[in-house]
Protein backbone atom coordinates (compact mmCIF):
# COMPACT_ATOMS: atom_id res chain seq x y z
CA UNK A 1 0.00 0.00 0.00
CA UNK A 2 1.32 3.50 -0.46
CA UNK A 3 1.33 5.87 2.16
CA UNK A 4 1.56 9.25 2.34
CA UNK A 5 2.14 12.04 5.02
CA UNK A 6 -0.33 14.49 4.94
CA UNK A 7 1.54 16.50 7.50
CA UNK A 8 4.74 16.40 5.85
CA UNK A 9 3.79 16.73 2.16
CA UNK A 10 1.07 19.24 1.73
CA UNK A 11 1.73 22.18 -0.37
CA UNK A 12 -0.77 25.03 0.31
CA UNK A 13 1.17 26.53 -2.77
CA UNK A 14 -0.33 24.02 -5.07
CA UNK A 15 -3.58 24.47 -3.42
CA UNK A 16 -3.83 27.96 -4.08
CA UNK A 17 -2.66 28.06 -7.33
CA UNK A 18 -5.24 25.23 -8.63
CA UNK A 19 -7.57 27.61 -6.99
CA UNK A 20 -7.04 30.79 -8.64
CA UNK A 21 -6.51 29.10 -12.01
CA UNK A 22 -9.24 26.97 -11.93
CA UNK A 23 -11.60 29.55 -10.40
CA UNK A 24 -12.94 26.45 -8.05
CA UNK A 25 -13.27 26.03 -4.71
CA UNK A 26 -11.38 22.58 -3.72
CA UNK A 27 -13.13 22.13 -0.11
CA UNK A 28 -16.54 22.15 -2.05
CA UNK A 29 -15.69 19.06 -3.24
CA UNK A 30 -17.26 15.58 -0.74
CA UNK A 31 -16.26 12.76 -2.28
CA UNK A 32 -19.10 11.49 -3.52
CA UNK A 33 -17.85 9.69 -6.53
CA UNK A 34 -20.27 11.17 -9.22
CA UNK A 35 -17.55 12.53 -11.58
CA UNK A 36 -15.68 8.91 -11.60
CA UNK A 37 -18.71 7.22 -11.86
CA UNK A 38 -19.74 9.06 -15.14
CA UNK A 39 -16.30 9.81 -16.86
CA UNK A 40 -15.85 7.22 -19.43
CA UNK A 41 -12.29 7.17 -19.76
CA UNK A 42 -11.79 6.05 -16.15
CA UNK A 43 -10.29 2.43 -18.11
CA UNK A 44 -7.49 3.73 -18.81
CA UNK A 45 -6.57 6.42 -15.65
CA UNK A 46 -4.04 5.78 -13.28
CA UNK A 47 -6.09 7.74 -10.57
CA UNK A 48 -9.72 7.93 -10.99
CA UNK A 49 -10.64 11.91 -10.81
CA UNK A 50 -12.32 11.90 -7.70
CA UNK A 51 -9.31 11.11 -6.42
CA UNK A 52 -7.81 13.27 -8.21
CA UNK A 53 -10.24 15.83 -6.78
CA UNK A 54 -9.00 14.42 -3.16
CA UNK A 55 -5.06 14.91 -3.98
CA UNK A 56 -5.55 18.30 -4.38
CA UNK A 57 -7.21 18.74 -1.34
CA UNK A 58 -4.54 17.40 0.38
CA UNK A 59 -1.68 19.08 -1.61
CA UNK A 60 -0.31 16.34 -3.18
CA UNK A 61 1.69 17.98 -6.15
CA UNK A 62 3.85 15.42 -7.10
CA UNK A 63 1.34 12.80 -7.36
CA UNK A 64 -1.25 14.93 -9.26
CA UNK A 65 0.80 16.35 -11.80
CA UNK A 66 3.01 13.34 -12.40
CA UNK A 67 -0.29 11.01 -13.00
CA UNK A 68 -1.25 10.23 -16.83
CA UNK A 69 -4.82 10.39 -15.92
CA UNK A 70 -4.44 14.38 -16.89
CA UNK A 71 -3.25 13.88 -20.29
CA UNK A 72 -6.05 11.18 -21.30
CA UNK A 73 -9.21 13.42 -19.97
CA UNK A 74 -11.23 13.92 -23.07
CA UNK A 75 -12.76 17.29 -21.77
CA UNK A 76 -16.75 15.24 -22.31
CA UNK A 77 -17.94 17.73 -19.51
CA UNK A 78 -19.64 14.59 -17.74
CA UNK A 79 -17.92 15.42 -14.65
CA UNK A 80 -18.74 19.14 -14.40
CA UNK A 81 -21.91 18.12 -15.43
CA UNK A 82 -23.07 16.06 -12.97
CA UNK A 83 -21.41 17.50 -10.01
CA UNK A 84 -23.83 18.18 -7.20
CA UNK A 85 -21.78 20.76 -5.60
CA UNK A 86 -21.28 22.87 -9.51
CA UNK A 87 -17.71 22.11 -9.43
CA UNK A 88 -16.38 22.43 -12.79
CA UNK A 89 -14.21 19.55 -12.48
CA UNK A 90 -13.35 19.09 -16.04
CA UNK A 91 -12.13 22.72 -15.92
CA UNK A 92 -9.98 21.75 -13.34
CA UNK A 93 -8.35 19.05 -14.76
CA UNK A 94 -7.62 21.13 -17.83
CA UNK A 95 -5.75 23.70 -15.04
CA UNK A 96 -3.87 20.95 -14.13
CA UNK A 97 -2.66 19.78 -17.12
CA UNK A 98 -1.67 23.75 -17.86
CA UNK A 99 0.44 23.09 -14.65
CA UNK A 100 1.81 19.67 -15.58
CA UNK A 101 3.21 21.63 -18.96
CA UNK A 102 4.39 24.10 -17.92
CA UNK A 103 6.43 22.49 -15.03
CA UNK A 104 7.79 20.21 -17.30
CA UNK A 105 5.48 16.44 -17.00
CA UNK A 106 4.18 14.84 -19.87
CA UNK A 107 3.75 11.27 -18.55
CA UNK A 108 1.77 11.14 -22.07
CA UNK A 109 4.24 11.41 -24.73
CA UNK A 110 2.10 10.89 -27.68
CA UNK A 111 -1.26 12.83 -26.59
CA UNK A 112 1.47 15.46 -25.57
CA UNK A 113 2.96 15.51 -29.45
CA UNK A 114 -0.42 15.32 -30.49
CA UNK A 115 -1.38 18.59 -28.67
CA UNK A 116 1.78 20.20 -29.99
CA UNK A 117 1.21 19.55 -33.57
CA UNK A 118 -1.97 20.72 -33.44
CA UNK A 119 -1.16 24.13 -32.35
CA UNK A 120 2.76 23.93 -34.59
CA UNK A 121 -0.39 24.12 -37.55
CA UNK A 122 -2.38 26.49 -36.37
CA UNK A 123 0.29 29.17 -35.63
CA UNK A 124 1.70 28.81 -39.31
CA UNK A 125 -1.43 28.42 -41.63
CA UNK A 126 -4.45 30.22 -38.89
CA UNK A 127 -6.27 26.99 -39.11
CA UNK A 128 -5.46 23.42 -38.61
CA UNK A 129 -3.92 21.60 -41.71
CA UNK A 130 -4.69 18.04 -40.89
CA UNK A 131 -2.33 16.29 -43.27
CA UNK A 132 0.55 18.58 -42.14
CA UNK A 133 -0.48 18.08 -38.41
CA UNK A 134 -0.12 14.17 -38.76
CA UNK A 135 2.89 14.44 -40.70
CA UNK A 136 4.39 16.80 -37.50
CA UNK A 137 2.86 14.25 -35.35
CA UNK A 138 4.85 11.24 -36.65
CA UNK A 139 7.91 13.19 -37.15
CA UNK A 140 7.56 14.08 -33.04
CA UNK A 141 6.94 10.70 -31.91
CA UNK A 142 8.67 8.27 -34.51
CA UNK A 143 5.12 6.39 -35.18
CA UNK A 144 5.26 6.28 -39.16
CA UNK A 145 2.33 4.15 -39.68
CA UNK A 146 -0.44 5.81 -37.64
CA UNK A 147 -3.05 5.56 -39.56
CA UNK A 148 -1.79 4.71 -42.87
CA UNK A 149 -4.63 2.40 -42.97
CA UNK A 150 -7.28 5.01 -43.50
CA UNK A 151 -5.12 7.08 -45.85
CA UNK A 152 -6.51 5.62 -49.29
CA UNK A 153 -10.17 6.26 -48.18
CA UNK A 154 -9.74 9.48 -47.13
CA UNK A 155 -7.76 10.57 -50.29
CA UNK A 156 -9.92 8.99 -52.64
CA UNK A 157 -13.29 10.62 -50.84
CA UNK A 158 -11.14 14.34 -51.63
CA UNK A 159 -11.10 14.51 -47.42
CA UNK A 160 -7.28 14.33 -46.72
CA UNK A 161 -6.02 17.95 -48.75
CA UNK A 162 -2.35 18.33 -49.67
CA UNK A 163 -2.46 21.92 -49.24
CA UNK A 164 -3.17 23.67 -46.52
CA UNK A 165 -6.63 26.78 -46.36
CA UNK A 166 -4.91 29.19 -44.72
CA UNK A 167 -6.20 32.29 -43.08
CA UNK A 168 -5.02 35.38 -45.18
CA UNK A 169 -3.80 37.12 -42.40
CA UNK A 170 -1.77 34.72 -41.09
CA UNK A 171 0.68 37.35 -38.95
CA UNK A 172 -2.67 37.60 -36.64
CA UNK A 173 -2.75 34.36 -35.75
CA UNK A 174 1.13 34.02 -35.30
CA UNK A 175 1.49 36.84 -33.02
CA UNK A 176 -0.98 35.48 -30.84
CA UNK A 177 0.80 32.93 -30.18
CA UNK A 178 4.38 35.02 -29.72
CA UNK A 179 2.35 37.32 -27.56
CA UNK A 180 1.69 34.68 -25.61
CA UNK A 181 4.85 33.00 -25.21
CA UNK A 182 6.09 36.85 -24.10
CA UNK A 183 3.08 37.78 -21.98
CA UNK A 184 2.57 34.42 -20.06
CA UNK A 185 5.05 31.12 -20.79
CA UNK A 186 7.32 30.53 -17.91
CA UNK B 1 -40.95 33.40 -43.30
CA UNK B 2 -38.96 36.40 -42.58
CA UNK B 3 -35.26 36.25 -43.65
CA UNK B 4 -33.08 34.16 -41.17
CA UNK B 5 -29.10 35.39 -41.03
CA UNK B 6 -26.49 34.51 -39.68
CA UNK B 7 -22.52 34.82 -39.47
CA UNK B 8 -21.06 31.29 -40.10
CA UNK B 9 -17.88 29.53 -38.62
CA UNK B 10 -17.26 26.61 -40.80
CA UNK B 11 -14.53 25.06 -38.85
CA UNK B 12 -11.00 23.86 -39.99
CA UNK B 13 -12.48 20.03 -40.33
CA UNK B 14 -15.39 21.83 -42.93
CA UNK B 15 -12.26 22.29 -45.04
CA UNK B 16 -10.80 18.44 -44.93
CA UNK B 17 -12.38 15.79 -42.88
CA UNK B 18 -16.09 16.81 -42.85
CA UNK B 19 -16.32 18.21 -46.22
CA UNK B 20 -19.45 16.97 -46.55
CA UNK B 21 -21.09 18.31 -43.40
CA UNK B 22 -20.15 21.61 -44.08
CA UNK B 23 -21.30 21.33 -47.95
CA UNK B 24 -24.42 19.83 -46.65
CA UNK B 25 -25.18 22.53 -44.28
CA UNK B 26 -25.04 24.72 -46.63
CA UNK B 27 -27.48 23.27 -48.74
CA UNK B 28 -29.89 22.33 -46.27
CA UNK B 29 -29.60 25.87 -44.82
CA UNK B 30 -30.32 27.59 -48.09
CA UNK B 31 -33.05 25.90 -48.86
CA UNK B 32 -34.88 26.17 -45.01
CA UNK B 33 -34.29 29.85 -46.15
CA UNK B 34 -31.37 30.93 -44.01
CA UNK B 35 -28.85 33.40 -45.27
CA UNK B 36 -25.37 32.38 -43.82
CA UNK B 37 -22.41 35.29 -43.89
CA UNK B 38 -18.99 33.35 -43.31
CA UNK B 39 -16.71 35.05 -40.50
CA UNK B 40 -14.54 37.61 -42.62
CA UNK B 41 -10.86 35.36 -42.35
CA UNK B 42 -11.94 33.61 -39.84
CA UNK B 43 -9.15 31.08 -37.96
CA UNK B 44 -8.99 28.15 -35.92
CA UNK B 45 -11.12 27.94 -32.74
CA UNK B 46 -7.86 26.07 -30.89
CA UNK B 47 -10.35 23.18 -30.49
CA UNK B 48 -9.29 20.91 -27.51
CA UNK B 49 -5.48 21.42 -27.83
CA UNK B 50 -5.55 24.66 -27.32
CA UNK B 51 -7.49 24.65 -24.05
CA UNK B 52 -5.36 21.95 -23.12
CA UNK B 53 -2.48 24.29 -22.91
CA UNK B 54 -3.74 27.86 -21.44
CA UNK B 55 -7.22 29.55 -21.61
CA UNK B 56 -6.31 32.75 -22.34
CA UNK B 57 -4.44 31.22 -25.65
CA UNK B 58 -7.53 29.16 -26.35
CA UNK B 59 -9.49 32.41 -25.52
CA UNK B 60 -7.72 34.18 -28.28
CA UNK B 61 -7.36 32.00 -31.06
CA UNK B 62 -11.88 32.25 -30.47
CA UNK B 63 -12.24 35.53 -29.60
CA UNK B 64 -10.72 36.54 -32.89
CA UNK B 65 -13.65 35.12 -34.66
CA UNK B 66 -15.91 36.79 -32.31
CA UNK B 67 -14.53 40.22 -32.92
CA UNK B 68 -14.24 39.70 -37.22
CA UNK B 69 -18.21 38.51 -36.40
CA UNK B 70 -18.94 41.80 -35.36
CA UNK B 71 -18.11 43.41 -38.70
CA UNK B 72 -21.18 41.91 -40.20
CA UNK B 73 -24.14 44.11 -40.61
CA UNK B 74 -27.29 42.34 -39.61
CA UNK B 75 -27.31 39.45 -37.60
CA UNK B 76 -27.55 38.32 -34.26
CA UNK B 77 -25.95 35.49 -33.93
CA UNK B 78 -22.76 33.30 -35.31
CA UNK B 79 -23.58 29.82 -35.87
CA UNK B 80 -21.39 26.91 -36.41
CA UNK B 81 -21.86 23.26 -37.22
CA UNK B 82 -19.01 21.94 -35.02
CA UNK B 83 -19.64 20.77 -31.92
CA UNK B 84 -16.45 21.66 -30.70
CA UNK B 85 -15.86 24.83 -32.11
CA UNK B 86 -19.38 25.75 -30.56
CA UNK B 87 -17.75 24.76 -26.98
CA UNK B 88 -14.60 26.86 -27.45
CA UNK B 89 -16.69 30.13 -29.09
CA UNK B 90 -19.06 29.35 -26.35
CA UNK B 91 -17.05 29.25 -23.40
CA UNK B 92 -14.64 32.18 -24.54
CA UNK B 93 -17.32 34.64 -25.30
CA UNK B 94 -18.18 33.44 -21.46
CA UNK B 95 -15.48 34.17 -20.12
CA UNK B 96 -14.48 37.28 -21.83
CA UNK B 97 -17.82 38.30 -19.70
CA UNK B 98 -15.14 38.54 -16.94
CA UNK B 99 -13.17 41.70 -16.98
CA UNK B 100 -9.95 40.43 -15.66
CA UNK B 101 -9.74 37.42 -18.75
CA UNK B 102 -11.04 39.85 -21.32
CA UNK B 103 -8.12 42.21 -20.36
CA UNK B 104 -5.56 38.78 -20.86
CA UNK B 105 -6.94 37.70 -23.93
CA UNK B 106 -6.59 41.36 -25.49
CA UNK B 107 -3.24 41.95 -24.74
CA UNK B 108 -2.81 38.86 -27.07
CA UNK B 109 -4.77 40.19 -29.85
CA UNK B 110 -4.09 42.88 -32.93
CA UNK B 111 -8.00 43.70 -32.45
CA UNK B 112 -9.13 43.45 -28.60
CA UNK B 113 -12.79 43.08 -27.83
CA UNK B 114 -14.64 45.75 -27.54
CA UNK B 115 -18.36 45.63 -25.61
CA UNK B 116 -21.32 43.25 -26.50
CA UNK B 117 -20.49 39.92 -28.13
CA UNK B 118 -22.60 37.93 -30.45
CA UNK B 119 -24.39 34.79 -29.17
CA UNK B 120 -23.13 31.77 -30.82
CA UNK B 121 -25.46 28.79 -31.01
CA UNK B 122 -25.13 25.62 -32.91
CA UNK B 123 -26.73 25.01 -36.74
CA UNK B 124 -28.48 21.93 -35.23
CA UNK B 125 -30.13 24.58 -32.46
CA UNK B 126 -31.21 27.00 -34.80
CA UNK B 127 -32.76 24.68 -37.27
CA UNK B 128 -34.80 23.34 -34.25
CA UNK B 129 -35.27 26.97 -32.88
CA UNK B 130 -35.76 29.52 -35.58
CA UNK B 131 -37.03 27.24 -38.69
CA UNK B 132 -38.74 24.84 -36.26
CA UNK B 133 -40.33 21.10 -36.38
CA UNK B 134 -43.28 22.30 -37.94
CA UNK B 135 -41.71 23.91 -41.16
CA UNK B 136 -39.50 21.30 -41.35
CA UNK B 137 -42.04 18.88 -41.17
CA UNK B 138 -43.99 21.27 -44.32
CA UNK B 139 -40.79 20.97 -46.30
CA UNK B 140 -39.97 17.56 -46.51
CA UNK B 141 -40.30 16.06 -50.00
CA UNK B 142 -39.14 12.05 -49.35
CA UNK B 143 -39.96 11.29 -46.20
CA UNK B 144 -37.14 8.80 -44.67
CA UNK B 145 -39.24 5.77 -44.61
CA UNK B 146 -38.55 2.60 -43.35
CA UNK B 147 -35.22 3.59 -42.04
CA UNK B 148 -34.18 2.74 -38.30
CA UNK B 149 -31.51 5.46 -37.20
CA UNK B 150 -29.74 5.88 -33.46
CA UNK B 151 -29.41 9.80 -32.52
CA UNK B 152 -26.15 10.26 -31.45
CA UNK B 153 -25.16 13.93 -29.81
CA UNK B 154 -21.45 13.44 -28.35
CA UNK B 155 -20.74 14.63 -25.28
CA UNK B 156 -20.40 18.14 -25.57
CA UNK B 157 -23.36 19.34 -28.14
CA UNK B 158 -25.30 19.83 -24.56
CA UNK B 159 -22.38 20.07 -21.72
CA UNK B 160 -21.72 21.88 -19.58
CA UNK B 161 -25.95 22.60 -19.53
CA UNK B 162 -24.64 26.05 -18.01
CA UNK B 163 -22.07 26.97 -21.41
CA UNK B 164 -24.46 25.45 -24.30
CA UNK B 165 -27.53 26.39 -23.18
CA UNK B 166 -29.69 24.12 -25.15
CA UNK B 167 -31.44 21.02 -24.97
CA UNK B 168 -31.09 18.31 -21.99
CA UNK B 169 -27.89 17.99 -20.91
CA UNK B 170 -28.75 14.19 -20.16
CA UNK B 171 -31.79 13.49 -22.70
CA UNK B 172 -31.30 15.75 -25.70
CA UNK B 173 -34.38 15.48 -28.04
CA UNK B 174 -33.32 18.05 -31.45
CA UNK B 175 -31.95 15.12 -33.40
CA UNK B 176 -34.90 12.54 -32.28
CA UNK B 177 -37.51 15.47 -33.32
CA UNK B 178 -36.05 15.89 -37.02
CA UNK B 179 -35.43 12.15 -37.45
CA UNK B 180 -38.98 12.38 -36.75
CA UNK B 181 -40.26 15.46 -38.17
CA UNK B 182 -37.85 13.36 -41.52
CA UNK B 183 -40.28 10.37 -41.48
CA UNK B 184 -37.52 8.34 -39.87
CA UNK B 185 -37.68 5.74 -37.38
CA UNK B 186 -35.68 6.81 -34.24
CA UNK B 187 -33.83 3.90 -32.93
CA UNK B 188 -34.05 3.79 -28.79
CA UNK B 189 -30.24 4.76 -27.92
CA UNK B 190 -29.41 5.66 -24.79
CA UNK B 191 -25.98 6.86 -25.07
CA UNK B 192 -26.48 10.07 -27.28
CA UNK B 193 -24.13 11.52 -24.65
CA UNK B 194 -21.25 9.61 -24.01
CA UNK B 195 -17.99 10.27 -25.50
CA UNK B 196 -16.78 8.39 -28.61
CA UNK B 197 -12.91 9.06 -27.55
CA UNK B 198 -13.06 12.66 -29.02
CA UNK B 199 -9.13 13.04 -30.26
CA UNK B 200 -7.70 10.36 -28.82
CA UNK B 201 -7.68 8.60 -32.28
CA UNK B 202 -4.44 9.57 -33.21
CA UNK B 203 -2.15 8.88 -29.94
CA UNK B 204 -4.26 6.75 -27.86
CA UNK B 205 -6.60 4.59 -30.39
CA UNK B 206 -7.07 2.09 -27.96
CA UNK B 207 -9.61 4.46 -26.42
CA UNK B 208 -11.39 5.41 -29.34
CA UNK B 209 -11.81 1.52 -30.06
CA UNK B 210 -13.16 1.14 -26.60
CA UNK B 211 -15.28 3.94 -26.24
CA UNK B 212 -16.75 4.43 -30.25
CA UNK B 213 -17.32 0.14 -30.06
CA UNK B 214 -19.92 0.96 -27.46
CA UNK B 215 -21.82 3.43 -29.30
CA UNK B 216 -21.61 1.18 -32.50
CA UNK B 217 -22.59 -2.28 -30.07
CA UNK B 218 -25.63 -0.57 -29.08
CA UNK B 219 -26.81 1.10 -32.26
CA UNK B 220 -26.32 -2.30 -33.25
CA UNK B 221 -28.24 -4.20 -30.42
CA UNK B 222 -30.98 -1.76 -30.83
CA UNK B 223 -31.85 -2.65 -34.41
CA UNK B 224 -30.33 0.58 -35.72
CA UNK B 225 -29.96 0.71 -39.48
CA UNK B 226 -27.55 3.76 -39.29
CA UNK B 227 -26.46 6.52 -36.80
CA UNK B 228 -26.91 10.30 -37.21
CA UNK B 229 -24.27 13.11 -35.80
CA UNK B 230 -23.76 16.50 -35.81
CA UNK B 231 -20.19 16.17 -35.22
CA UNK B 232 -16.80 15.75 -37.47
CA UNK B 233 -14.96 13.83 -34.74
CA UNK B 234 -17.88 11.88 -33.48
CA UNK B 235 -18.26 11.35 -37.00
CA UNK B 236 -14.62 10.18 -38.03
CA UNK B 237 -14.21 7.82 -34.91
CA UNK B 238 -17.78 5.84 -35.87
CA UNK B 239 -17.16 5.93 -39.49
CA UNK B 240 -13.65 6.35 -40.93
CA UNK B 241 -12.35 4.24 -38.08
CA UNK B 242 -15.05 1.51 -37.79
CA UNK B 243 -12.54 -0.91 -39.40
CA UNK B 244 -10.00 -0.29 -36.76
CA UNK B 245 -12.91 -0.35 -34.09
CA UNK B 246 -14.16 -3.44 -35.75
CA UNK B 247 -10.76 -5.36 -35.97
CA UNK B 248 -9.74 -4.60 -32.53
CA UNK B 249 -13.28 -5.66 -30.97
CA UNK B 250 -13.98 -8.75 -32.91
CA UNK B 251 -17.11 -7.28 -34.40
CA UNK B 252 -18.79 -6.62 -38.18
CA UNK B 253 -20.34 -3.42 -38.07
CA UNK B 254 -21.02 -1.90 -41.39
CA UNK B 255 -23.15 1.42 -39.94
CA UNK B 256 -23.09 4.22 -42.07
CA UNK B 257 -22.88 7.45 -39.91
CA UNK B 258 -24.71 10.38 -41.13
CA UNK B 259 -24.50 14.11 -40.62
CA UNK B 260 -27.96 14.91 -39.53
CA UNK B 261 -28.10 17.81 -42.18
CA UNK B 262 -27.13 14.85 -45.30
CA UNK B 263 -30.37 13.43 -43.63
CA UNK B 264 -32.38 16.64 -43.63
CA UNK B 265 -31.42 17.12 -47.27
CA UNK B 266 -32.21 13.89 -48.44
CA UNK B 267 -35.79 14.71 -47.21
CA UNK B 268 -35.96 17.71 -48.60
CA UNK B 269 -35.29 16.48 -51.87
CA UNK B 270 -31.06 17.08 -52.74
CA UNK B 271 -29.79 14.02 -54.67
CA UNK B 272 -27.15 11.90 -52.84
CA UNK B 273 -24.07 13.47 -54.71
CA UNK B 274 -25.28 17.36 -53.15
CA UNK B 275 -25.13 15.80 -49.89
CA UNK B 276 -21.62 14.39 -50.23
CA UNK B 277 -22.95 11.09 -49.12
CA UNK B 278 -20.22 9.28 -51.35
CA UNK B 279 -17.59 10.72 -48.92
CA UNK B 280 -18.64 8.75 -46.11
CA UNK B 281 -16.65 5.77 -45.73
CA UNK B 282 -18.87 3.10 -44.64
CA UNK B 283 -21.49 3.32 -47.83
CA UNK B 284 -24.90 3.94 -47.25
CA UNK B 285 -25.71 2.93 -50.57
CA UNK B 286 -27.50 -0.37 -49.96
CA UNK B 287 -29.52 1.13 -47.01
CA UNK B 288 -30.54 3.68 -49.12
CA UNK B 289 -31.88 1.71 -52.32
CA UNK B 290 -33.59 -0.49 -49.54
CA UNK B 291 -35.59 2.97 -48.36
CA UNK B 292 -36.20 3.47 -51.18
CA UNK B 293 -36.88 0.24 -53.12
Amino acid sequence: MHVINLSKTRDQDFINRVERESGQNLSLCYQCGNCTAGCPVTFVYDIPVHQIMRLCQAGQKEAVLGCHSLWLCASCQSCTTRCPNSIDVAHIMDTLRHMARRDGYATEYGVKSFTDSFLESVERHGRAFELGLMMLYTMKTGKFWTDVDLAPAMLTKGKLGFKPHPVQNKEAISKIFKRFREEFAQ
Amino acid sequence: MTTLRYAYYPGCSGLGTSKEYDMSTRAVCEALGMELIDIPDWNCCGSSPAHTVDDRLAGALSARNLVQAGDIEGVDAIITPCPSCLANLKTSRHRLQKPEFRAEVNKLLERPVHGDILPVKSVLQVIVEDVGMEELRYRVRNPLKDMSIAPYYGCIMNRPPKIMEFDSQENPMALDNILEALGATVAPFNLKVECCGASFGVARRDIVERLSGKLLNLAAENKAQAMVTACPLCQMNLDARQNQINVANSTNHVMPIFYFTQLIGLALGFSQSQMGLEKLVVSPRELLAGAAG
